[in-house]
């Protein structure tokens, strides 16, 4: 626990200082900020194929709307990895989007958010990434798809989409909030999840972190005010992000991933800032949804009473940190169903963590309900537990269930 | 996705039985766990006999129509599907004693010591429904148990039960005993197994089902409970039919 | 030819409730464990979630998460003149397969022993004097007391959540307690879980009758619970699929609800499933353990080398494969010498139905749990003086109903016949204004010399391997306890207002295609002279000290209660033996 506040305030000085040296093998201050910040940055994430004995040696298929992308080997073997890379190289890389040769990275490297970081930050994660044991893993990184594979798009989208830049703290708000914003906007990259993006694949600026739908799962709005976490408090946020569970909602599908490897392993302190900032980012009330057929709330309703209650209880408030509570989950009541139909189609594992080990799961229910009894259920649990969110059509649940049909993550 | 996993499920041979993985692995790290169910049931459909021939399962249904005859408030054996039910199970591992200890020598040991026989409840029924009819053929002029009135079915199923009637190649009393188990299981077993069609079985005595959640019931002590009973397979009000 | 695997500092054999408090506590203690379990992998949201947990046919009546047969069995004689025959569909008893063991479709009654019971042959000899017990009774003290276990007692109970009211804390009696309990150094960690109608009315009828009813300790939660490794239940439900089924909504206390999910955080812990130890290897000498041979689902055999081996399956498989890898002596009925296989037990239980007027009563039968009951230990163990009656032993006894689902509860009066007309209606009568607690007398079973375990002459498995052979058979002493409690057991339904009261005594010979409990017992006992005991009092195999066996298999013979609280204590005692004693130098912890 010492060696964890220690830890939290070389960060705190890390996050301002100046452009050093590069780090010897024996900088264990450096080295240990550098862990700490690869994993708020959640590196192995996509660096390391799941299940793998060799982190951070690539490989893993990165699903994009472009096209799937490999993400490259990052350990520091000479020939395959980023051994032989100068700091300065490796800073180009995370901050700037640019590969050794020059040429561009496909922004699911999201170096628009990494840019927020110091030179100090990514000197240190690559002091980190020095410590890894080298794994011999050459990934074949394909060619960029259009429009990233021309020179003069590129341009544009930068002009558009990346403002290079390290963060600047705001003196008006608290040290705490500084923190928060500096995590959620440079290492921790919320937004290349949580913000809806442009057709060129960029944030849209104005809606950050109102939510946007990947890789079959709902990243969901995470603003506040009147937001999908209006109704959680800074504790909820916080106690989700290190734990993975609340007493709202349980991390799920690539949230469990980011807690799982990211922010479980982040300080309390950071987590918490995390959460403050996040509660003064404010968001719209979601559109209330036209009033849906009653036959088919009905329908839904029974299905609920009889399947998911002994879970989720009969109002659908669940029980704390292990059934979520349908009213107050923000993937439920999301604009796009996506997550509530995936995982009452095939079911989900919630993650597990030191705090919370019990990771439970919710069970499949897509080999038992048809489309239009999961679209009934759906439509009710979004249009009863106080969202009013749209209903969900019978073609909905078609289109989700050929498409997980065929998902191999 | 069902099929597929059944298929590998039993394919797996002595190791039909088991839920979730078939094969050794390594548990390591996290909880195991893989989207979609397992072991989900398999739901059995009306539709043509999977074991019985068309005069067995004539046979069937009658018998069954005897143990559980019909009366104004409840169907009978037969349209509860138990000759459905029955079946399907000798269809499937039941009928083929699939999982049981096998291996002899089948020697015939006390009662204590359990049943020996190497027969399995397929060939029982198999053998059994053919000492059936002929024994009606000799008894009641060339007649089938089926063209037999109520009074007499009952009247050669009691002497069955109570030994006064020997079959050949089969033990005609095991086979009372098999019948005497078989068609209330299938009377009272969820819907999905073939029987207890529209859950007249569970509707009959009260009993709710599938339902996993009585904590509104269970401080209402002496209260008949309500709700009607659910199936795997749902109920009619699971059917949205949007106005 | 088994191929050789990485040595390991522990293996453990079965994966069940002992199996994983052990996994669980020498991970903890920083060695690096591997367990290794017979069946496959199986959790709550993929193999019984509550969609269709609730399949009485599959799960009840085929037996869907047992173990098959086919894969192993036991062969059973009631008398040694008799040809042991196999047990080829299982009846008396249901034998576990698979991770989390029994652990994943008990009823999660979890009871203590008494104090008197580890004691039981110097606290019977004091009080009634030898002439009392049976010549043939071959009964035996633990070497190890109810005041050593109480600390393992309670860690077990904080593990699983169990919801029950206190009868003796610190010495003290607590009303609404069972008074007859032995002094409990903290309450529950939960509540009671609430009672329907028939159990309340069995309390205000024992009452009456002058009795202290109390909730049967249950682990099945009578609210949300986390537990001390952080792991969370949730309420139960009451949903009447227990026992026989696993529970779909994380309300039972199982090893997956419990204990695995910190478990498999250890970086130091892995499992096989889906692989079937074989054989404990030991050295030339025969004194020392050196790992496990097992066979994987392909047929490959393996050994697994390791320091510390932990037996850890169930009863007759512990005692089986000791038997097969000739550890210890077998024990011999005749010259009444050795070791493995001798005081086997499982219990005396018989049951009560009662038919209550179905225009007064309704009891909705299927609003029940696992370990739902109201009960009373007025009978249990010598909490009554036995000098008048002329046996020893008990039961505790109580409105245990755990269900009312319809194949197997649907009791109709003596004289209804068994099909046709008459009994449909008598069914459709009775149905919710009948009781049937299923194991509501549930007395002990005392040792005998001729009750006991070997390796059968003529089976075998499909390995090859001789099976377990059951010589068991009720004693006089047991029918005679039986007849005595069921008759008590009775008169309180009677003045519940039941209108027809149906006593099924349990008689001999006994059989082994009636269900009574999975409570074998016995065959590789615990005790303090090696001569009559095949472990010490940490459950350390007497000839091999880098071997220990967990299990009821130590139970020298078995009490009037559920077994799980007591082998689970025992898995802790033995545990904290192993760090605290034998990890500092490995080798005999009591010499022989």
């Amino acid at each position: 626990m010492r060696k964890v506040r220690v830890i939290a305030a070389l960060i705190a000085v890390g996050a301002s200082a100046g452009p050093g040296h590069g780090a010897g093998p024996q900088d264990f201050t450096s080295i240990e900020h550098g862990r700490y910040l690869a994993n708020a940055a959640d590196c192995g994430s996509c660096h390391t194929v799941p299940g793998s004995d060799h982190p951070f040696s690539g490989g893993r298929p990165i699903e994009t709307p472009f096209g799937t992308l490999v993400s490259p080997n990052i350990t520091p073997d000479r020939e395959t990895g980023i051994g032989d890379w100068s700091d300065d190289e490796f800073d180009a890389a995370v901050r700037h989007g640019r590969r050794r040769d020059g040429a561009r990275l496909y922004p699911a490297m999201p170096f628009p958010y990494y840019t927020r970081m110091s030179r100090q930050d990514v000197t240190d994660i690559r002091a980190y990434l020095d410590t890894i044991e080298p794994a011999r893993n050459a990934v074949r990184v394909k060619r960029l798809p259009f429009p990233f594979n021309v020179r003069a798009a590129m341009t544009a989208w930068d002009a558009l989409y990346f403002k290079p830049g390290e963060y600047r703290s705001d003196v008006s708000k608290s040290a705490e909030w500084n923190r928060g914003a500096y995590l959620v906007q440079g290492p921790g990259h919320c937004g290349a999840c949580h913000t809806p993006k442009t057709w060129l694949g960029g944030d849209k600026a104005s809606d950050s972190l109102r939510g946007y739908t990947l890789q079959g799962w709902v990243a969901p709005d995470i603003t506040s005010g009147q937001g999908a976490l209006g109704s959680w408090s800074t504790d909820d946020v916080a106690s989700y992000l290190r734990t993975g569970h609340n007493r709202n909602a349980a991390a799920a599908g690539l949230m469990a991933e980011v807690v799982d490897l990211s922010t479980s392993k982040m300080t309390d302190d950071d987590v918490k800032a995390i959460a403050i900032y996040l509660k003064e980012v404010s968001g719209p009330a979601a559109e209330a949804a036209a009033s849906s057929d009653k036959n088919v709330l009905a329908a839904g309703k029974a299905v609920y009473q009889d399947l998911c209650s002994s879970c989720h209880t009969p109002d659908g408030k669940g029980v704390p940190n292990l059934f979520p509570n349908l009213s107050e989950a923000a993937t439920v009541s999301a604009k796009d169903p996506a997550t509530v139909l995936r995982v009452i189609l095939q079911g989900a594992q919630s993650v597990a963590t030191d705090r919370e080990p019990t990771g439970p799961a919710m069970p499949a229910f897509g080999w038992q309900l048809n489309d239009a009894q999961i679209a009934a259920l759906a439509t009710f649990v979004r249009m009863d537990f106080g969202h009013k969110a749209q209903a969900v059509s019978e073609s909905e649940v078609h289109k989700t269930r050929s498409a997980l049909a065929v998902r191999t993550n | 996705m069902m099929h597929r996993r059944h298929f590998l499920i039993y394919a797996a041979l002595w190791f039909a039985g088991t839920t979730s993985l078939t094969r050794a692995s390594i548990i390591r790290d996290r909880m195991p766990w893989a989207p979609y169910p397992s072991s989900a049931p398999r739901f059995e459909r009306p539709g043509p006999w999977q074991f019985f021939t068309a005069d067995e399962a004539s046979a069937i249904e009658a018998i069954a129509d005897r143990i559980i005859p019909p009366d104004p408030q409840t169907p009978g054996g037969k349209d509860a599907g138990c000759a459905v039910f029955i079946d399907r199970q000798l269809k499937g591992p039941y009928g083929s004693r699939a999982g049981l200890y096998n291996l002899g020598p089948h020697v015939k040991g006390t009662k204590e010591q359990g049943a020996q026989s190497a027969q399995t409840p397929a060939e029982l029924y198999r053998k059994g429904l053919a000492n059936l009819d002929r024994h009606c053929a000799t008894s009641f002029d060339g007649k089938k148990f089926t063209q037999l009135s109520a009074d007499q079915q009952d009247d050669v199923l009691k002497k069955i039960e109570a030994g006064e009637i020997k079959f050949h190649g089969v033990d005609a009393q095991g086979f009372f005993d098999a019948l005497l188990k078989d068609v209330p299981e299938g009377f009272f077993s969820d819907p999905i197994h073939g029987g207890n069609h529209n859950m007249v079985g569970w509707s009959m005595i009260g009993f709710p089902g599938i339902r996993y959640d009585y904590r509104d019931w269970v401080h209402r002590h002496n209260e008949r409970y309500p709700y009607p009973p659910v199936s795997i397979a749902g109920r009619a009000d699971w059917i949205p039919h949007p106005t | 030819m088994a191929r050789k695997l990485p040595a390991k500092d522990v293996v453990i054999v079965g994966l069940g409730w002992t199996g994983s408090i052990m996994a669980y506590e020498l991970a903890d203690a920083g060695l690096d464990v591997v367990a290794i379990e017979r069946g496959p992998w199986r959790n709550t949201a993929t193999d019984y979630p509550p969609n269709y947990a609730a399949d009485e046919l599959r799960y009840r009546i085929r037996h869907e998460l047992f173990l098959r047969p086919e894969q192993t069995t036991f062969t059973f004689r009631n008398k040694m003149a008799q040809t042991a025959l196999p047990i080829r569909s299982w009846g008396a008893f249901m034998p576990p397969n698979g991770v989390g063991g029994g652990g994943v479709h008990w009823n999660a009654e979890t009871w203590r022993f008494l104090p008197s019971d580890f004691v039981l042959r110097s606290h019977l000899i004091e009080r009634y004097g030898a002439g009392f017990l049976p010549d043939d009774m071959t009964i035996q003290d633990w070497g190890v007391t109810y005041d050593e276990l109480e600390p393992h007692y309670d860690r077990f109970e904080y593990l699983c959540g169990t919801s029950g009211q206190a009868g003796n804390l610190k010495g003290q009696i607590v009303e609404g307690g069972n008074p007859f309990e032995g002094p409990r150094s903290r309450p529950y960690p939960n509540p009671p879980q609430d009672q329907p109608f028939g159990h309340t009315l069995f309390a205000k009828a024992a009452r009456e009758l002058g009795y202290k009813p109390f909730p049967q300790p249950s682990g099945n939660m009578s609210r949300a619970y986390q537990n001390p490794l952080g792991v969370r239940l949730g309420p139960c439900t009451y949903c009447g699929f227990c026992e026989w089924f696993g529970c779909g909504n994380y309300a039972k206390a199982t090893p997956q609800t419990t204990i695995l999910p910190a478990l498999l955080r250890k970086p130091n812990f892995s499992a096989r499933d889906n692989s079937e130890v074989t054989r404990i290897n030991v050295d030339a000498s025969g004194k020392r353990a050196t790992g496990v041979t097992f066979v994987d689902t392909d047929g490959n055999e393996w050994e697994q080398p390791a320091d510390l081996v932990i037996l850890s399956a169930y009863t007759i498989f512990n005692v089986q494969l000791l038997l097969l890898s000739q550890i210890g002596k077998p024990y011999d009925p005749d010259a009444n010498s050795g070791v493995i296989g001798r005081n086997f037990t499982h219990q005396t239980i018989s049951d009560v139905t009662s038919f209550f007027d179905p225009e007064k009563f309704i009891f909705n039968p299927f609003i029940a749990s696992g370990a739902i009951g109201t009960c009373i230990d007025e009978f249990n163990g010598d909490n009554f003086d036995h000098g008048p009656h002329g046996f020893v032993g008990g039961g505790y006894m109580g409105q245990v109903q755990t269900n009312g689902r319809p194949i197997e509860t649907t009791p109709v009066p003596p004289g209804t016949p068994r099909w046709g007309a008459q009994w449909k209606k008598a069914v459709k009568e009775n149905y919710q204004s009948a009781l049937k607690p299923g194991t509501g007398v549930h007395g002990s079973m005392y040792s005998y010399r001729d009750v006991y375990m070997d390796l059968d002459p003529t089976y075998k498995d499909r390995f090859g391997r001789p099976l377990a052979r059951i010589t068991m058979d009720f004693h006089d002493n047991e029918i005679k306890q039986n007849a005595f409690l069921t008759d008590k057991f009775a008169a309180i339904f009677q003045a519940m207002g039941a209108r027809q009261v149906v006593k099924e005594y349990r008689k001999a010979p006994y059989d082994v295609t009636k269900y009574q409990t999975t409570h074998l017992c016995g065959g590789a006992i615990m005790g303090s002279d090696p001569n009559t005991s095949a472990l010490n009092r940490y459950l350390q195999i007497w000839d091999v000290p880098n071997l220990f066996v967990m299990g009821a298999s130590a139970f020298p013979q078995n009490a009037g209660y559920n077994p799980t609280g007591t082998l689970a204590a025992l898995a802790y005692w033995s545990a904290d033996a192993i760090r605290t004693k034998y990890l500092k130098s490995p080798g005999h912890l009591i010499d022989a």
